[in-house]
């Protein structure tokens, strides 16, 4: 099932990408070829056939509830775009969450 | 969507409604550090103070879970009866959003660490069991100010500021299966639901639950459907419910609202609301035109929870007496009516009136001070009896120094007067204002000898054997002693004189 | 001679500066003029910390001067990927959305190479977010193929390889999440490995696909692989998934070279069609040489490794578009059109749509739908499951032999440009790599000769199971060592592409 321009505007959308026309024709014909061959993966018969998400595994890895030393409040906003009164300046937002 | 229908008031509400209603509770642990990183979970004022590359999400770091915090998630879970799971994990919640770090949640998905347990609460004489679906671990967010606007809120603010010392801090959610049945005493449910927890996270001593300062947050989840209909309603989700009489409210306030809807032939819109303090009323959050998507997936960078059953055995052997528990042991202790109890609880008064047994006092002296005089000056003053500077140790000596004979009810009053002013020791107050009970017999024998002098028919008619006139003489000694003298010595002289 | 001091090895230099023949900052020296003489063309640097690296070699020096003890490595350059974070130099990932982006703190194979001594002369080009097999993908341009200026390195680790393939460093770290070490290792005619997942520390290391990234190194000989790969590794508790196990006695495997008995199982899937056939025929060439070796030869079906390919396609992705979505221009990184009117919502589509690349921008996308409700068991869940059948087909394959091999990637390298408007048939580059990413087993690749169409090197792939590292080196070392008296010379001599170029 192919892949259509307002599913790749709505996944641009969900991934805060600001695509331009151009780029949404050309992205929905590329993810589309790709979609087409990923899909492969629905040939495999894996009926009972426990996902891996972890290729080693291990369990119950753990940190002492112990203090650490922190950035500082310095080095923390040194490298932002913007800052006011010790705290990152964002823009605007639109909607509470 | 504006709403031009005609109002319902709560009782007509639920007289043709039914309520289902939920709670989703964040708490926030009380751990040292937060959940994974080293950085503070209690933090002093400097905004971005109590950051590190983990916490403020930089690329390349890493989580690393604290085992004291899936420790304390543990023994909620107990606390609230629920199965630990042997094996969970931890999963990305995908969204964007300033205050988010990573623009993803570490939080637990559909394999959280406790299920299917319950706690019971007590309203209005009856036990509801509420349904706990499932208490599961996850990572608070950094803290935005709105600035520009008029009102410190999102909407009409220029830009905002974010300190993200909060940010990784642990979070437990506690889930409550959805509570049916409560009908018009849904809200008061819903309340002693909140405040049976947020007793219980304290005696479980995982958080300090202060509702004002967030470290306690509940959402409210309430539906309506026609009385005998059998079928659920729409819900809405209520956020912003910062106190407990809020809880209440919001959900009065929901219940009106969605009844005047249904009343009108409408359709409730499944949505986040917002509960004003101010107004006591809700307002749609953001409109949002397509649900989020959370995309969530197991954390790949976290490896799986497998809590052996020894540590769950020790967590639950550890366990501290539970708060229901507690309660039930010191009704049968103190010999009280169920009903008497409550208005223990109500009155706040339940670990005053423990510590001053504990302290000394007979369980019946200790409510009559707490629920009584003291109950009487909070209530002027305007604050919580836990804050009046007089402490159970306090109250116990007054109460000792009355069964003594050393001190009357009156004078006892005025020896609490003093110690919340602040004047000192209950025998400092004493001391100072020379409060004592006079039962020396000279003293009082002036005193009763001018009485009797001043009172010619009172007198008389206590010769003849109206004893009970005895009284009158008395108290007129006890004015003219400041009620100091000892009643009963007074009597005695009185009566001897006299006869 | 400055020349000289470059064409050494890593263990070679070491012993030298360890016995006083020559002093570490005359090593350092001698690779920064190499760089300054060849990265015109080589174009393997995004930035070179020349002071620094002086200062660094400098300390080695007192410190050796004093006696104290000095790990095997301490004194010798290294070409550092610039996907580890590094508190002292800028950290891109090849993206324009970190241009100049200075970390507060470095990663724990950065610590781990300060503190064995090693002189990190500047961080490397790869492809954008370690998203490519070429560094077409990097914002910054390519680099180029030490044996012909007009190909490709390989990726991601691209920079990397270029540079110990031109001599700018003996050594180079890299990263490998679909091959993006051993298939830069194979087309720069260099060894390349990627050890068991978890072996060397992600802390540090910017995100790509978190279930599958593994440091790794690069170097031109298995023995100075080795020692890099003892370097960077160990147990880090600030990464849960690093392994809590002894690293692999891998130095010592390498000395070893010793494949007798050996049990060599050839994958039938890991060959054949699609395969450049010059690729094919050194290949076989090299099995029947570890036959001759006294290596038992069988061949081996690894049935699911068919679907390994779109299966990392969608994990990769999936996990990726999660990893990639703090760069929002809120915190750090390129922030784009913020007016004073737009909201936050609005900058953050600005700057990543900005900030990003064309292929970061399709592998979000595709990320985004595979994990999108209504898609993930299709396609995420589906492709963890292939996972698994994937794992099985390993352990089945590794009873029945010791270690399995496969050429590295189906051709040589390719011309810059040749595959840029293709993503699928870049994608394919990564056939054979692939499989031990999904499984988190070791695997290298170390040069086996050229392929005779077009003269350029060929990589021969060994896999070991999880935590058998040396017994990959052992094989690996073997094979080195039969095709240097083969020839009378390693491989990497013969790269021709930078005559003229300051040799």
């Amino acid at each position: 099932m192919p892949i259509t321009r307002e599913e790749v505007a709505h996944l641009a959308r969900l991934a805060r990408l600001a695509l331009t026309e151009e780029e949404l024709d050309r992205f929905a014909g590329q993810l589309d070829v790709i979609i087409s061959s990923v899909a492969r993966v629905g040939e495999v018969a894996a009926d009972g056939i426990p996902p891996t998400s972890q290729a080693v595994p291990v369990t119950n890895v753990f940190r002492d509830d112990v203090l650490v030393p922190c950035l500082g409040a310095a080095a923390a906003l040194d490298q932002a775009p913007a800052a006011e009164a010790g705290q990152f300046r964002v823009p605007r937002i639109l909607a509470e969450d | 969507m504006t709403e031009t229908v005609a109002a319902v008031a709560f009782d007509d509400a639920v007289s043709r409604y039914e309520p289902v209603f939920g709670l989703e509770t964040h708490v926030e642990l009380g751990t040292i550090t937060k959940m994974f990183c080293g950085c503070p979970a209690a933090f002093g004022a400097e905004p971005n103070a109590a950051v590190c590359p983990v916490c403020l999400g930089l690329p390349g770091s890493l989580p690393v879970v604290n085992r004291r915090a899936v420790e304390y998630t543990i023994r909620i879970g107990l606390a609230l009866n629920c199965t630990i799971a042997t094996w969970c994990r931890f999963a990305r919640k995908n969204y964007f959003y300033p205050d988010m770090p990573k623009d993803y949640q570490i939080s637990q998905y559909d394999e959280p660490l406790c299920t299917d347990g319950y706690l019971d609460v007590a309203v209005a004489g009856t036990v509801v069991r509420v349904g706990i679906e499932r208490v599961h671990m996850e990572e608070d967010t950094g803290k935005s100010h709105h600035m520009g606007g008029a009102t410190g809120r999102i909407h009409g603010a220029d830009y905002s500021l974010v300190d993200y010392n909060r940010a990784g801090i642990p979070l437990v959610e506690v889930v409550t299966k959805p509570v049916p049945g409560t009908g018009a005493l849904a809200p008061e449910v819903a309340r002693a639901y909140v405040t049976e927890l947020r007793e219980l996270l304290r005696a479980l001593g995982v958080s300090d639950v202060r509702m004002e300062e967030g470290s306690l947050r509940c959402d409210v989840n309430l539906s309506l459907s026609p009385a005998g209909s059998g079928q659920w309603g729409k819900r809405t989700e209520t956020k912003n419910v910062n106190s407990l009489r809020s809880v209440e409210r919001a959900m009065r306030s929901e219940i009106e609202r969605q009844a005047a809807i249904l009343d009108a032939g409408g359709t409730v819109v499944q949505e986040t609301r917002h509960f004003h303090e101010e107004t006591g009323q809700t307002t749609p959050g953001r409109s949002k035109e397509e649900a989020q998507d959370y995309r969530y997936f197991p954390e790949p960078d976290l490896v799986p929870l497998a809590p052996e059953a020894a540590w769950v055995d020790g967590i639950r052997a550890s366990l501290p007496e539970l708060p229901a528990a507690r309660r039930a042991r010191l009704q049968a202790e103190w010999g009280l009516s169920d009903l008497d109890m409550a208005a223990v609880r109500n009155a706040g008064a339940l670990d005053l009136v423990a510590a001053t047994v504990a302290a000394g006092a007979s369980p019946a002296n200790a409510r009559k001070w707490w629920l009584g005089e003291l109950s009487r000056h909070a209530n002027e003053s305007g604050t919580e009896l836990t804050h009046l500077p007089v402490t159970p140790d306090q109250v116990a000596r007054v109460a000792e120094l009355v069964s003594s004979g050393q001190l009357n009810d009156k004078l006892a009053r005025a020896v609490l007067d003093g110690v919340l002013a602040g004047e000192g020791s209950p025998d400092e107050v004493v001391a100072a204002r020379g409060l004592a009970v006079v039962s020396d017999e000279g003293a009082l024998g002036v005193a009763v000898d001018e009485a009797i002098a001043a009172n010619p028919d009172l007198a008389a008619k206590v010769r003849d054997g109206k004893v009970n006139v005895a009284a009158a003489l008395v108290g007129v000694v006890m004015r003219a002693t400041r009620g100091q003298a000892d009643a009963a010595k007074v009597r005695e002289l009185i009566l001897a004189k006299l006869s | 001679m400055d020349g000289e001091l470059t064409r050494q090895t890593a263990a070679d230099l070491a012993a030298a500066m360890a016995a006083g023949e020559v002093s570490a900052v005359e090593v350092t020296q001698a690779h920064l003029d190499r760089i300054t003489a060849v990265d015109g063309s080589v174009k393997a640097f995004l930035h070179v910390a020349a002071e620094r690296a002086l200062a660094a070699a400098r300390a080695v020096d007192e410190q050796r001067a004093a006696g104290a003890p000095l790990g095997p490595l301490a004194g010798v350059p290294v070409a550092h990927k610039d996907v580890f974070t590094t508190a002292d130099m800028p950290t891109t990932c090849g993206s324009r959305i970190l241009a100049g982006w200075q970390p507060p703190y470095d990663a724990t194979v950065t610590r781990r190479l300060r503190e064995a001594g090693m002189i990190i002369l500047g961080k490397t080009n790869m492809d954008e977010f370690a998203m490519g097999s070429s560094t077409e993908n990097s914002a910054f341009g390519p680099s180029h193929n030490p044996w012909d200026l007009d190909r490709v390195p390989g990726g991601s680790s691209g920079g990397s390889s270029a540079a110990v393939a031109a001599f700018e460093a003996p050594l180079g770290t890299g990263t490998d999440t679909g091959g993006s070490i051993r298939q830069p290792g194979a087309v720069c005619g260099i060894v390349g490995v990627k050890p068991t997942y978890g072996g060397s520390s992600r802390y540090g290391l910017v995100a790509f696909a978190s279930s599958l990234d593994t440091p790794g190194p690069l170097a031109r000989t298995v023995l100075d692989a080795a020692l890099l790969h003892e370097a960077m590794s160990g147990h880090d508790p600030c990464d849960s998934t690093s392994l809590d196990a002894a690293v692999p006695p891998v130095v010592a495997a390498a000395r070893q070279a010793d494949v007798s008995g050996l049990r060599v199982g050839v994958v039938t899937e890991l060959g054949g069609e699609g395969y450049q056939p010059g690729v094919m025929q050194r290949f076989t060439e090299t099995v029947e040489l570890l036959e001759s070796l006294g290596a038992k030869i069988v061949e081996l079906s690894c049935p699911h490794f068919a679907y390994a390919l779109p299966a990392y396609y969608l994990i990769a992705p999936s996990e990726a578009s999660s990893n990639l979505a703090r760069f929002d221009a809120m915190r750090y990184g390129l922030r784009v059109g913020d007016d004073g009117v737009r909201s936050a919502e609005e900058v953050m589509s600005l700057t990543r749509a900005a900030g990003f690349g064309a292929e970061v921008k399709r592998r979000i996308m595709l990320g985004t739908y595979a994990l999108s409700s209504g898609y993930y068991d299709a396609y995420y869940g589906k492709a963890q499951q292939v996972r698994t059948l994937v794992i099985r087909d390993f352990e089945a394959a590794f009873e029945q032999a010791d270690v399995l091999v496969s050429p590295s990637t189906p051709t040589t390298a390719f011309r810059i440009g040749e595959r840029a408007d293709d993503p699928m048939a870049m994608y394919l580059a990564d056939l054979a790599t692939i499989p031990s990413d999904l499984a988190g087993n070791a695997a290298l690749s170390v040069p086996c000769g050229l392929a005779p169409e077009d003269g350029l090197p060929v990589g021969f792939q060994i896999m070991a199971p999880v935590l058998a590292d040396d017994r990959m080196y052992r094989v690996g070392a073997a094979v080195e060592a039969a095709l240097q008296r083969r020839w009378g010379h390693a491989l990497i001599d013969e790269a021709r592409g930078l005559d003229g170029a300051g040799r």
